[in-house]
């Protein structure tokens, strides 16, 4: 299932599908080690469509919730039945 | 390769790397200089720059603020750009345990023209992480050569300085597009990385508790209360047992005698001693240059600048402001900032200056202009809160909340109506959030001393105009001027003395002699209230005031100053009219 990341619940893990972004957002979370093929676990999400914490590799990063909104994560689920 | 740049005086050596990896400590590695190493990215916006030794040349290190990639997205990127087409080599500063990430900009490296030389720090960190980089393959892969080092302990730095002569260009560049460099970082990390499995440290397991967002709240509140008490306590207690009676013991007898000596009603004396209140030198009220002029900066503001920046470097070397950043990211978003926003803030409790220079990390021109509006607004200095604090706080603590708490209040309301007036929308956060660090006792002190040093050399120069000029004026008998010229304003709509209109010209020299000015006037506990948030509001000081000019240009700096006297003139009033005691 294909979600964006401010729809994963806090401490699903998956792997980023897709950047919906412009050529100068793209680049930014990419050098922040947000892209397509990396896994990701989101570590929390902010009160009022408060900031995205997720991990990716080393550190963590903090994203708005706009931002979060477009990245595209492939989540790992159970398919229920 | 070393011999034929011999000759060559003044080679640019660049320390390039994203930010947090460590690359102000391996620059003070390298030059011994004194320099700022911190864990939240874009301390250095003010690049730094220092002598090294390699063989018999001194070439010149330059410190280039942290970027994650070749394409700016941020004034100090933008910064570190300009620099790299100033340089001869680059020694690019890698977290060898986030390799990953940041081979990316490695790789843009190599497709420049310019000499490379790898430096793969924190290499310490990388075993408990359970990581094993093989470095003899990296160096293959990418052509240039790699040494593994580690800027706290120094270790692998002298290696690393005997390396530089052979940096080099690559043959080939590995890769020449966004996407062609990601699949060859993909290729490279599966040749030379490996991870084993390890176990969360205690500090790993915090790091997390501090950005759930109920929990973030509740350590925020601890950590900001924490702070200001401790400082409180310090300072307090600095003052009480070494800097009175260091004053009352040891300086006032010498004022004394040098009274005595000069006779009370001449000039020297009315310019070194001031005037004797009650036939005594007192030195928050006399305003000589060598009694009032030494105490309120090294007697009062010292001891808090002291306790101020100590606690502010424990948390900067922690990790932790990048976490509160993303904490107050919901508020900040209501001012029309983001969270990081909140970074010049703090920095402009301490002094406005480092504040408003940091606006810089800020992405647009609208988010610089309304963080340094609220900024000179609404955050006191340490200098000008020292002074509130002495002055106020003597009257009862509730008076202290009052001056603090109407100024946060400012700062929320302006943040508001800035927000909703100007155009454009409040961009979003985008930060890194760096593990936490066990701050290293040295480089704290280190920073400290800095930090004090620029303080002491900025601040006195000024207090002594400061005071000379209150003299002058006295002397002339222009304050009789000044207090005719703002005389009805103070009196009409903010309920002061008109002997209090001085103040605010030397407020624009120093807030906290200005401050001080309010003392000798005899004023009731609302007047000094309202005197000292007015004071804070109306204008920046001088320092500031040139910072703000250079960062936002003439003219938003001429917006921003209307916009401060017309916040004094209202808040001010509003005081004037609600306070009742």
């Amino acid at each position: 299932m294909i979600v964006d990341l401010t729809k994963m619940k806090v401490g699903e893990s998956g792997t980023v599908v897709s950047l919906e972004g412009g050529r100068n957002f793209t680049l930014r979370v990419q050098s922040l080690g947000v892209r397509p093929g990396k896994r990701i676990t989101k570590i929390s999400a902010h009160f009022w469509r408060g900031p995205v914490t997720v991990r990716v590799g080393g550190p963590n990063i903090a994203l708005g919730f706009g931002m979060a909104a477009k990245v595209m994560v492939e989540v790992d689920r159970k398919r229920h039945g | 390769m070393a011999n034929n740049k011999e000759n060559n005086a003044g080679r640019k050596i660049l320390l390039l790397g994203n930010p947090n990896v460590g690359k102000s400590a391996v620059f003070s590695r390298l030059t011994g200089a004194r320099v700022i190493i911190s864990n939240y990215p874009g301390t250095t916006v003010e690049f730094m720059q220092g002598y090294m030794k390699v063989g018999e040349e001194r070439p010149i290190v330059i410190d280039v603020p942290g970027a994650y990639s070749l394409h700016p997205t941020s004034r100090a990127e933008e910064v570190a750009m300009k620099m790299l087409g100033q340089g001869d080599v680059v020694i690019n500063v890698v977290d060898a345990t986030n390799l990953e990430r940041n081979l990316y900009l490695t790789l843009e490296l190599l497709q420049r023209r310019i000499p490379v030389i790898v430096a793969l720090n924190m290499w310490d960190d990388t075993r408990h992480k359970g990581i094993t980089i093989d470095v003899k393959k990296l160096e293959e892969i990418l052509g240039v050569p790699v040494v593994p080092t580690c800027g706290l302990t120094g270790a692998g730095i002298k290696e690393l300085i005997e390396k530089i002569p052979q940096a080099r260009i690559p043959k080939k560049p590995p890769c020449d597009s966004a996407e062609k460099c990601w699949d060859e970082i993909g290729l490279i990390i599966n040749e030379v990385q490996k991870l084993t499995h390890r176990h969360h440290t205690l500090l790993e397991r915090l790091e997390d508790l501090s950005i759930k967002p109920f929990w973030s709240l509740l350590v925020g509140a601890v950590v900001v209360f924490f702070s200001f008490w401790l400082i409180r306590f310090l300072g307090e207690g600095l003052i009480e047992n070494f800097f009175d009676p260091l004053f009352r013991g040891v300086w006032l007898p010498l004022m004394n005698r040098l009274s005595a000596f000069l006779g009370e009603r001449g000039l020297m004396h009315h310019i070194l001693i001031g005037e004797l209140i009650n036939g005594r030198i007192d030195f928050g009220t006399s305003f000589g240059l060598l009694t009032t002029g030494f105490y309120v900066p090294l007697g009062m503001v010292l001891p808090y600048i002291f306790s101020f920046y100590l606690i502010l470097g424990l948390w900067e070397d922690f990790g932790y402001l990048p976490r509160f950043a993303v904490m107050m990211d919901n508020l900040m978003h209501r001012l029309g900032l983001h969270g990081y926003a909140v970074i010049p803030m703090i920095l402009g409790l301490g002094c406005n200056v480092p504040g408003a220079l940091a606006t810089r990390l800020l992405e647009g021109h609208r988010e610089k202009f309304i963080a340094a509006t609220l900024m000179a607004v609404a955050v006191p200095c340490m200098a000008q809160t020292a002074m509130i604090v002495g002055l106020v706080g003597a009257r009862g603590g509730q008076y202290l909340g009052i001056v603090f708490g109407t100024l946060f209040f400012v700062l929320i309301v302006k943040g508001l109506l800035l927000n909703k007036l100007l155009k454009g929308r409040s961009p979003e956060i985008l930060v890194e959030i760096p593990p936490y660090r066990i701050p290293q006792i040295f480089a704290v002190f280190k920073k400290l001393s800095m930090r004090i040093s620029s303080f002491l050399k900025e601040a006195l120069p000024y207090v002594f105009i400061g005071i000379l000029v209150v003299n002058i004026l006295q002397a002339l008998k222009l304050f009789d001027f000044l207090a005719y010229l703002f005389g009805p304003v103070l009196e009409n709509i903010w309920g002061l003395p008109q002997e209090a209109a001085p103040a605010l010209l030397v407020g624009f020299l120093r807030k906290d002699v200005a401050i001080g000015m309010l003392g000798p006037l005899g004023l009731t506990t609302k007047q000094l209230v309202i005197g000292s948030v007015i004071l804070a509001i109306y204008f920046p000081c001088v320092a500031t005031f040139t910072v703000l000019l250079r960062e936002l240009g003439a003219k938003d700096m001429f917006k921003s100053a209307a916009l401060m006297v017309v916040t004094a003139l209202i808040v001010g009033g509003i005081l004037n009219l609600a306070l009742q005691f």
